[in-house]
């Protein structure tokens, strides 16, 4: 190796004007939590519902849920971005696809809507294993005591369902938030991509990566932190 | 009996690994490729016309064949009978850890020399020079960098252009959206699909932008440049002053030659592969100059 570490890089001015490299991945770094939280809240609501659809007794939801699980759990998140980003616009009436196309941030959003989508169908299919692992009488003892479907996944399925799967949930929490890297590739500034052009700018490429992965490891441990306080929270006295 | 043997073949493997350049001990890349009868040369699958695949999928270009030359310089210096010369793609992102680690020797693109980047890499003499500009829809009307006030403008992320450009927004107040997109393709198609009003890259790579895409006269480059000329340099690893004499020498010679003109011609002002686009950039006074007068300088003033 013939490199020149130089460790005082991040206190350097960047040459974006404003800030030091340091400055600019932290600006990154909110930009990656900020696009993992939002997109979070779509991949919970949607993976959710299609979840529950799955396990429906009724064959129309079961096909549009395995509809969408296949379909966005196939296509690479890449080509995904790419689409939204890039052919979505196309398809939609000229003036709205240039006002599309115009918005301020429209990498932000875009990515919040991709992401949101493309882990909705892996939470979808967690919280239908979730509910699959349940005893089949819990529905069933649910439906003798007079509740309809829907109060029955409220009131018996859901909460037992979603302390088994939280786990796996909080793994796909960490996904999300590392995946916010691949919304580089339409422009989102978020770390990756702050510590590509930080890189880029200084040619110090190891410094650049070393504290973005510092920076994301950081992350998940809090996230993990936080998951493990809130599964002592919501676990049932004396069960498992 | 078996110990004196093997210092015996020892020695005999030294003398006859130093003999050819004499007393001279090899070191740095020189030794390397010695030993190993081989150079890599990194190269761009898309910076046209420095270095890209043709229609075959192989590497061609300006700076590529300048490596090409540079490699057959280092063959005759070493005196070798045959040398493997491999090839090696990288970007942008790629290009600095490759050379650091040794798995590319020449790195053979469109690479900007700069002070920042000199504490990192060294450079052969310059064999390019560029300035920043950028390239709008001719309906567009946009032609001086004032013109851009308050548009959206892309450029590609972690070049020294999108830098500039920020730097002048700052500085002049501009108030421009600067989107980074992740290659100069795809900083284009933004360009082409309205999502950007215009595309500020060094002016030779927007030269081949426009003359690859569909309708070359639907764009027009402005006129007003964003930046002093820019020097192209051939990127080696630093601190290996031996290699580094070789290949400035080389490369000197090369330029000074009636070859170099004749080379920069043919990529700058004729039709290239792989699809017959001429990029229609005669030689700049600037340009000539450089030629005539090699130098490894990263300061635009010197140009």
């Amino acid at each position: 190796m013939n490199y020149t570490w130089n460790w005082g890089i991040f206190l350097e001015p960047s040459p974006e004007g404003a800030g030091t490299y340091a400055d600019m991945l932290l600006s990154g770094l909110a930009w990656t939590v900020v696009t993992a939280l939002c997109s979070w809240v779509i991949a919970f609501t949607l993976g959710s519902v299609v979840g529950v659809m799955r396990t429906l007794p009724s064959r129309t939801a079961n096909a549009i849920g395995a509809a969408y699980v296949e379909g966005f759990r196939n296509v690479p998140l890449l080509v995904q971005m790419f689409l939204w980003y890039f052919v979505l616009p196309e398809l939609l009436p000229a003036r709205l696809g240039s006002a599309v196309k115009q918005m301020p941030d429209a990498p932000f959003y875009t990515a919040v809507l991709c992401l949101g989508f493309f882990t909705a169908a892996r939470v979808a299919e967690q919280v239908r294993a979730g509910i699959r692992a349940l005893p089949r009488g819990q529905a069933q003892a649910g439906l003798a005591l007079g509740l309809t479907w829907a109060q029955t996944y409220r009131a018996v399925l859901l909460p037992n369902a979603y302390r088994i799967i939280l786990p796996p949930l909080t793994s796909e929490f960490l996904n999300n938030l590392k995946n916010t890297s691949v919304a580089l590739t339409i422009g989102l500034l978020e770390l990756t991509a702050r510590a590509r052009s930080m890189q880029e700018f200084s040619f110090q490429v190891f410094e650049a990566f070393t504290a973005a992965t510092l920076l994301y490891v950081a992350l998940n441990l809090v996230v993990i932190a936080g998951a493990t306080l809130l599964e002592r929270r919501v676990a049932v006295p004396g069960g498992r | 009996m078996h110990l004196s043997h093997a210092l015996f073949l020892a020695a005999v493997a030294i003398s006859a690994a130093t003999a050819p350049v004499g007393a001279q001990e090899l070191s740095g890349t020189l030794k390397k490729v010695k030993d190993t009868g081989a150079i890599t040369i990194g190269y761009r699958d898309a910076s046209v016309p420095f270095s890209y695949l043709d229609g075959n999928q192989k590497p061609v270009g300006y700076a590529f064949e300048i490596c090409l030359k540079v490699a057959a310089a280092v063959k005759a210096h070493l005196k070798l009978d045959t040398l493997e010369v491999r090839l090696n793609p990288v970007t942008s992102a790629t290009r600095i850890p490759l050379i650091a680690n040794g798995t590319i020797d020449l790195e053979c693109g469109s690479t900007t020399n700069n002070a920042d980047r000199q504490r990192q890499a060294a450079f052969t003499n310059t064999h390019f020079l560029t300035a920043t500009r950028f390239v709008a829809k001719r309906e567009k009307g946009l032609d001086k960098t004032d013109d851009l006030k308050g548009r959206t403008v892309v450029s590609t992320s972690g070049t020294t252009n999108i830098r500039q450009i920020n730097e002048i927004n700052t500085a002049r107040g501009l108030g421009m959206r600067i989107l980074p997109a992740k290659d100069h393709a795809e900083a284009f198609l933004m360009v082409e699909t309205g999502r950007a009003d215009a595309f500020v890259m060094d002016d030779v790579l927007l030269a081949a932008l426009v003359a690859g895409s569909k309708t070359p006269d639907a764009y027009a480059i402005s006129s007003e440049a964003q930046s002093r000329p820019e020097p192209y340099g051939i990127m080696l690893r630093k601190d290996d002053p031996a290699f580094k004499a070789v290949v400035d020498a080389a490369t000197a010679a090369l330029y000074k030659s009636p070859e170099g003109t004749a080379l920069y011609d043919k990529w700058f002002t004729q039709a290239i592969p792989p699809r017959g686009i001429n990029l229609k950039l005669p030689m700049s006074e600037a340009m000539r100059k450089t030629l005539a007068n090699p130098s490894d300088s990263p300061d635009p003033a010197a140009y």
